[in-house]
């Protein structure tokens, strides 16, 4: 299977989901009006790499922004990750979130009461959104 | 309607209105006017924390505008199809914060539904709000958005105060939904 790289634009997040590394990672914006669309190859994505994962996976989230619309979309991925998880592997979710961002924090304190994977959450000073 | 130019600037000058847009809303305008509020807030507001909130209920008040309209508007002549949604979109800044107002028409049959999706919301105290948020979340089902129904949680939690709305008739089919989001500075 292929790694999936998609550059950040102000609405969608930079995309880097990699199977030979097991290293994924959203980063940026995620606020546009049709998650699913955007969502679905990635969803899929994680599927078929759910089948033959790495040892270890870990997933960077690192958000300054994401809409409602996407919220269910992130679930899903998590979701997704369970399975990988469920086969034996190591999966670890790092969330991060910026120093004065306590609703960031909160919103990845949510997830991680939903699903079932080990999240770290990360301060940080900024998110990079050079991408955008 | 020439002198009602300066009626229209003294009303949006008395009610410290910072923003204000009337029209049609494509996604290109709304990722625009996101823009626009980022930028606005980066100079008036110092408070990174208050930025984002103001910043998260424009963009989820912007998306419930896109999605939940009934795509008419209103000319001298009456009703007009649009094929775009129309609304219009104010954000106000006062001594104790920002105001978020926005308004469009929508069908009257979705109108209990949504109105009964307020008064659950305004019905909770902020914990009970994250909580309902994790169990909507995690139903597993999607709305036409993809939120499935987060939407005026997510606005009610990041705003910390009631939601304030009201419904408008406006003939047998469509009714006019205006909602104010406050936000504390």
């Amino acid at each position: 299977m292929a790694a999936i790289l998609l550059e950040g634009t102000p609405k969608t997040p930079t995309v880097s989901f990699d199977d030979n590394s097991g290293l994924l990672e959203l980063k940026g914006r995620s606020i546009p009006e049709n998650s699913i669309e955007f969502y679905k190859p990635l969803i899929d994505w994680i599927d078929r790499y759910a089948r033959d994962p790495k040892p270890k996976t870990t997933l960077h989230m690192q958000l300054e922004y994401f809409n409602t619309s996407s919220s269910k979309c992130i679930l899903d991925v998590f979701k997704k990750l369970e399975l990988v998880r469920t086969t034996g592997n190591e999966v670890t979710v790092l969330w991060h979130y910026e120093a004065d961002d306590e609703d960031m924090l909160e919103a990845g304190e949510d997830y991680q009461a939903i699903i079932n994977l080990p999240f770290k959450m990360i301060q940080i000073e900024e998110v990079d959104n050079s991408g955008a | 309607m020439l002198d009602r130019v300066f009626d229209l600037y003294d009303t949006l000058e008395k009610q410290r209105i910072m923003l204000s847009f009337k029209g049609i809303l494509s996604p290109e305008l709304v990722t625009a006017l996101l823009g626009l509020v980022e930028r606005k807030m980066e100079a008036i507001e110092a408070d990174p924390r208050i930025r984002k909130r103001v910043f998260n209920v424009v963009m989820e008040c912007l998306q419930n505008l896109y999605h939940h309209n009934a795509r008419i508007g209103l000319n001298e002549n009456g009703e007009v199809k649009n094929d775009e949604p129309q609304g219009v979109v104010m954000i106000a800044h006062g001594e104790r914060g920002y105001s978020v107002l926005t308004g469009n028409f929508m069908a009257n049959g979705e109108v209990e539904g949504l109105k009964s999706q307020l008064d659950r919301v305004n019905g909770c105290e902020p914990e009970q709000l994250r909580d309902l948020y994790k169990e909507t979340l995690n139903d597993g089902r999607y709305g036409k958005a993809g939120g499935g129904g987060l939407g005026l949680i997510d606005i009610a939690r990041k705003s910390g105060h009631k939601l304030e709305y009201g419904f408008v008739p406006l003939d047998e089919d469509n009714a006019f939904f205006s909602l104010n989001v406050n936000v504390n500075a």
